[in-house]
């Protein structure tokens, strides 16, 4: 084993075949580029129905250069959070009180799941009507949609907690706030962050939706306003846009779930 | 002068340093769901002693060992811990289960520490030494090997200095040489402490060679209530040993019930 870990730093240089496995991934989509420039140079693809390529990565550095890409952004992930931060918050919270409480689950759980079965994004029109198009009812809609994931796998994770455990930490005295700390808690935290990823992903969706029907700003707005001109280049920046910040959104949560969970031999990295 | 409780050193039955208390129980009936689990059951252990308990699964003495723990509450009965010799202090009681539940995101050192004052951090990494992992402090349960996560558990259990050691099959789920090296390390720990220890097992040559008493629980009585008259260290090749276990072995057969598991899927 020893052996072969030592491996890599003897010889750093990989061996063709690997490089051609790593590479293989890539070739698809490098493929799909080329085809897609090669169309719009010849005019089989029309530019008003999809830009070249290097159309957009011109649009792109254009928009980023005069700010106005930026200052989409900035706004975007500003409501995206700030909606994450709320409607995760209270799901959390809700989840612990309701998994922790007997009376607290009588008391929310069915509400909570039927409410649950409601898409946030049908309410769309009467949130419109609540709050007009300005930023609580965006803030709203990513904070309802964010809420069901957290909430659900914070109960499932409490609920779920090794009985075994449980029993051990009683048995040395553990009980009230220790207990939760030392062992519910870590314990339902794996069955959280599932819950913070499936929310983050939700997160993007909303929003994206909510921007596209109602705002003044924001890369849903940007690429609305685009359709308008039919600047079919800055609409295809917006969606490449919201796929790198889904992305990075989803780097986070697994950064935080190696981090959190580094004991747990599933989550540790691959070296 | 107050005799101090060195562990390193095994001391003489004579010696030991009296931790220990007694233990009565006393018309204790227990059951689950209208099944009646022990009926009227009565033992007395003096302060000190090696008590191991066997019998067929479902027998009723892990369940013996969880309402003494408390982790089971009698319907009928009595469970008593005697007084702590040369204190008046509540009788500290610790379990080792079959599975080590060690919380897996905890490093080893502070899964010894739970439930200990954080000032006590030196006698946990003495316990750990004492269990031949002063070098795994540092490491994650979940790279550690079944027996070595036992041995955490002995450390977690030991740390606390327990007047009485309450011993749920905890070997069971190791290979067979691992096991002989515990029970050595169990044997050699209890000498020189002089804890009360109670250990339940499938294992008649394991209760034989721990044990100063066997009892053999059958149908939630004790049908057997055997004293180990052999001079420890206990080696397994002995004739009385041997003698002992076969006419331990050979009581449990006898009554064998009609629709059971197979004896020996995973008892024996």
């Amino acid at each position: 084993m020893s052996e072969r870990q030592k491996n890599p730093a003897v010889k750093p240089q990989l061996p063709p075949n690997v490089l051609a496995k790593r590479a293989l991934p890539w070739a698809m989509p490098i493929l799909l580029l080329i085809v897609w420039q090669w169309s719009s140079s010849t005019g089989i693809l029309p530019s008003r129905f999809l830009p070249s390529p290097r159309a957009v990565v011109s649009s792109f550095i254009e928009l980023s250069a005069s700010g106005e890409l930026w200052t989409h952004v900035r706004v975007s992930s500003l409501r995206a959070l700030s909606g994450f931060v709320v409607g995760g918050g209270i799901g959390l919270l809700l989840g612990l009180l309701t998994a922790s409480f007997h009376w607290a689950e009588v008391l929310l759980d069915t509400t909570i799941q039927m409410v649950r079965n409601i898409p946030p994004l049908a309410l769309i029109p009467l949130v419109i009507l609540w709050f007009g198009i300005d930023e609580s009812a965006k803030l709203f809609l990513v904070s309802l949609g964010v809420f069901f994931p957290v909430y659900i796998n914070t109960f499932h994770g409490i609920r779920s907690v090794d009985r075994g455990l449980l029993e051990m930490g009683r048995t040395y005295g553990l009980s009230g706030w220790s207990l939760y700390r030392e062992i519910i808690l870590p314990g339902a935290l794996p069955s959280i962050l599932v819950g913070v990823r499936f929310s983050l992903g939700l997160m993007w969706v909303i929003l994206i939706v909510a921007e596209t029907i109602s705002a003044r700003s924001g890369i849903g707005y940007m690429t609305m306003n685009a359709r308008e001109f039919m600047q079919t280049d800055v609409m295809v920046v917006g969606i490449l846009l919201y796929a790198i910040l889904g992305k990075l959104a989803d780097l986070l949560a697994k950064g935080l779930e190696r981090y959190w969970l580094r004991w747990n031999p599933a989550y540790q990295t691959a070296r | 002068m107050p005799v101090t409780c060195n562990s390193s050193e095994i001391l003489a039955a004579e010696e030991r340093c009296a931790r220990g208390v007694s233990v009565a129980i006393k018309k204790v009936s227990i059951a689950f769901g209208g099944r009646t689990v022990l009926e009227n059951f009565d033992i007395e252990i003096p302060a000190g002693e090696f008590v191991a308990i066997v019998g067929r699964s479902g027998c009723g003495k892990s369940t013996l060992l969880r309402s003494v723990a408390g982790l089971e509450t009698p319907q009928a009965g009595s469970i008593t811990l005697g007084a702590v010799p040369a204190s008046n202090m509540k009788p500290d009681v610790r379990v080792m289960f079959q599975d080590s539940r060690l919380l897996p995101w905890r490093r080893v050192l502070p899964n010894v520490m739970i439930g200990l004052e954080p000032a006590l951090m030196p006698q946990a990494r003495k316990v750990l030494a004492q269990v031949g992992l002063a070098e795994r402090v540092n490491d994650w349960p979940a790279t550690l090997s079944g027996g070595q996560r036992q041995r955490v558990a002995l450390a977690r259990a030991l740390v606390h200095d327990p007047n009485l050691l309450l011993l749920d099959e905890p070997l069971g789920s190791l290979d067979a040489l691992t096991r002989i090296e515990m029970q050595q390390l169990i044997e050699d720990i209890w000498r020189s402490r002089g804890f009360t220890a109670m250990l339940v097992t499938h294992d008649v040559a394991e209760a034989i060679s721990l044990a100063d008493r066997v009892i053999l629980i059958e149908g939630g009585r004790v049908a057997l209530d055997e004293v180990v008259n052999i001079p420890r260290p206990r080696t397994r090749g002995g004739a009385r040993f041997a003698a002992l276990e076969e006419r331990i072995l050979g009581r449990v057969l006898q009554r064998r019930p009609v629709v059971e598991d197979v004896p020996g899927k995973d008892q024996w």
